[in-house]
């Protein structure tokens, strides 16, 4: 029985940059039950992306283990862990990512492309998503023909259009207004508690703590107790 | 499954300027090697469409050319009575011909003068070449100062219209027909009669060259075995067909320079090609980034960055067919290095060019293509989000 979505134990990060060391995270421990909304806070260089990107699998730790559902992915090679993420993780990105030259339901089925499903299988699940995210009136429309929040609509569509469990967003409100961002928020909130979906999202925008349930705070590459005022 | 291939339509088309550009380098390479194959496929047509399978050459041994050639009147009459020659109304078909040139100037540049080959033979001569058929005018009238030319030579040379008088031997002879020989390089001569050429070339009853018809196969080879054994005659015969074929070597300086060029050119089309994919790759790094993120392979962006990149050049291959279609039947003219006259020729752009020449794009795409793409394919996943 698997009760954490993610499980991380001593999680230790360090890059190379010239003749310097970076710690990019310093023993992380965490366990993220499944169906959780978890809000990692923390400063720029903190270390939060990092940890997103090694829940993701597009990056390796120094040390520790990450299980994501159960899966050790310190075990899975590269291709396995490209078919393992295109089952588990949607990943939303700060600058939404679209692909500039293709429309939004192009953008959605995107993902689609590499499982086994018909071209009508993949335009209705498209739609669906799209209709998840409220821009099932924009199907043919090009990313710059969306506003900001749009685009990050569309984005996630396209992360939870292969149905998977661990939606992964990174900093989702950083390029949007005030409007969009809780736009934004509410659907993520909407997808964890009407869809199941755990949510691990990371940013330094103060609201998001609203909409997740457990919210924790990262510096300096180590867990820390949440300070009363986040700087933004 | 591999990348849509509309990702790399679109992104072309949003590239447009700079697709154009490459394309057009492209373009450029593979018209200069159409338009030499081009050059060399009318060439070949006409020297080919020459041979008639029964017909033999028969020149002095050693002679490389009916121009060089001097075969006697005895020769001539003991060869004519020889059992394998096919004959036409009671008359054995052999022709004693003789060859020279004559300087005629372009009609588009009086100064730009060639040398045009000048046939000089009888009535049989003119009977034995099938597909010859009279265009304009008549042919001439044997013993009289007149000429006919070929419907090559009246296109593009000055002074080969009926009533011109052209100055040959020892005096003006007059052009009173125009005949058209197909494809064949019988249009690019003038011919005349035979006896009286011979005389103004003051050649007395020797002329440069027969031409015989075989009856069958089986008499051809006879006759060419028997003129190789006799030494008595100091003949040697050789297929007209082959004779033809040999001229074809008049276009291989240009066909080698034309595959020179268009190597060049290619090697510099490849590095074009390469530089927009480059281009391209680093400005959409985030893209493949994300694709990888998504769950695509580095086999499905190597792919697809080879497929954008042979689009790019196929685009280029297409543009320089069309580039060339229009040579496809031009007159093209060319100096024959066997006949030291000018051969004239119609450009042929054939199916089988034009297969070439997006075969030769294809490739250009593929080299030009593959380093780019296996950057982009081999950079890691974070990488490539970063560098956007």
């Amino acid at each position: 029985m698997i009760d954490a979505a993610v499980s991380l134990r001593s999680i230790h990060k360090e890059y190379r940059r010239a003749d310097f060391l970076v710690v990019a995270l310093d023993d992380i421990t965490i366990d993220i039950p499944i169906g959780e909304f978890f809000c990692l806070m923390g400063p720029s260089g903190s270390g939060k992306s990092t940890l997103l990107h090694l829940v993701a699998g597009i990056d390796r730790p120094t040390k520790g283990q990450i299980r994501v559902l159960g899966d050790d992915i310190g075990e899975l090679n590269e291709s396995e862990l490209a078919g393992w993420r295109s089952e588990n993780i949607g990943y939303v990105f700060q600058t939404f990512n679209l692909i500039p030259v293709l429309t939004a339901w192009e953008n959605v089925e995107l993902p689609l492309l590499l499982t086994s499903l018909s071209k009508k299988d993949r335009l209705r699940r498209a739609r669906t998503a799209l209709e998840i995210v409220g821009l099932a009136d924009r199907l043919e429309h090009l990313p710059k023909q969306l506003s900001g929040g749009q685009e990050q609509r569309v984005a996630i569509a396209r992360a939870l259009v292969t149905d998977p469990s661990i939606i992964l967003a990174d900093e989702p409100t950083g390029e949007l207004d005030a409007g969009s961002a809780d736009d934004v928020l509410a659907i993520l909130s909407t997808l964890n508690k009407q869809h199941g979906k755990t949510i691990l999202m990371v940013t330094h925008d103060p609201r998001a703590q609203q909409y997740a349930r457990t919210s924790r705070y990262l510096d300096k590459g180590r867990m820390t107790e949440m300070p009363h005022a986040v700087p933004a | 499954m591999p990348v849509p291939i509309s990702y790399n339509i679109r992104n072309l088309r949003v590239r447009k300027t700079t697709t154009l550009m490459t394309a057009l380098g492209v373009a450029l390479t593979v018209a200069v090697l159409l338009g030499i194959g081009t050059l060399v496929e009318g060439l070949r047509a006409s020297l080919q469409s020459s041979g008639n399978p029964l017909h033999l050459i028969v020149m002095r041994q050693g002679s490389t050319s009916e121009l060089v050639s001097i075969v006697s009147k005895e020769s001539f009459d003991v060869l004519k009575f020889d059992d394998g020659i096919a004959q036409h109304d009671g008359e054995p078909m052999i022709s004693h011909e003789v060859l020279s040139v004559v300087n005629l100037p372009l009609r588009s540049d009086p100064t730009s003068v060639a040398n045009i080959s000048v046939r000089g033979l009888q009535q049989i001569g003119i009977t034995m070449r099938d597909g010859v058929a009279l265009q304009e005018g008549r042919w001439f009238e044997p013993g009289k100062r007149e000429m006919v030319v070929g419907a090559g030579v009246h296109r593009i040379r000055d002074g080969t219209s009926i009533g011109d008088r052209i100055y040959f031997g020892r005096d003006d002879w007059e052009v009173v027909g125009v005949f058209s020989a197909g494809s064949s390089p019988f249009n690019s001569e003038i011919w005349l009669d035979a006896n009286l050429a011979g005389s103004d070339l003051g050649r007395g009853s020797a002329r440069s060259c027969i031409l015989v018809r075989a009856v069958d196969e089986a008499a051809a080879t006879a006759i060419l075995n028997r003129l190789g054994d006799d030494q008595r005659l100091g003949l040697e015969a050789e297929r007209e067909s082959e004779y033809y074929a040999k001229q074809m070597s008049s276009a291989e300086p240009v066909r080698y320079l034309g595959v020179f060029v268009a190597i060049i050119m290619a090697i510099g089309s490849c590095f074009a090609a390469m530089n927009t994919m480059f281009a391209a790759i680093a400005n959409r790094s985030r893209e493949i980034g994300v694709l990888r993120l998504l769950g695509f392979s580095r086999f499905s962006i190597l792919t697809s960055f080879m497929l954008e990149s042979l689009l790019l050049s196929l685009l280029g291959g297409v543009l320089g067919c069309i580039l060339v279609l229009p040579l496809n039947g031009l007159q093209g003219r060319i100096g024959n290095f066997v006949t030291f006259a000018e051969t004239t020729f119609q450009f042929r752009v054939t199916i089988d060019y034009i297969l070439i020449g997006l075969a030769f794009a294809a490739t250009m795409g593929v080299f030009g293509g593959f380093l780019p793409a296996r950057m982009a394919a081999r950079k890691e996943v974070l990488q490539s989000l970063g560098d956007g």
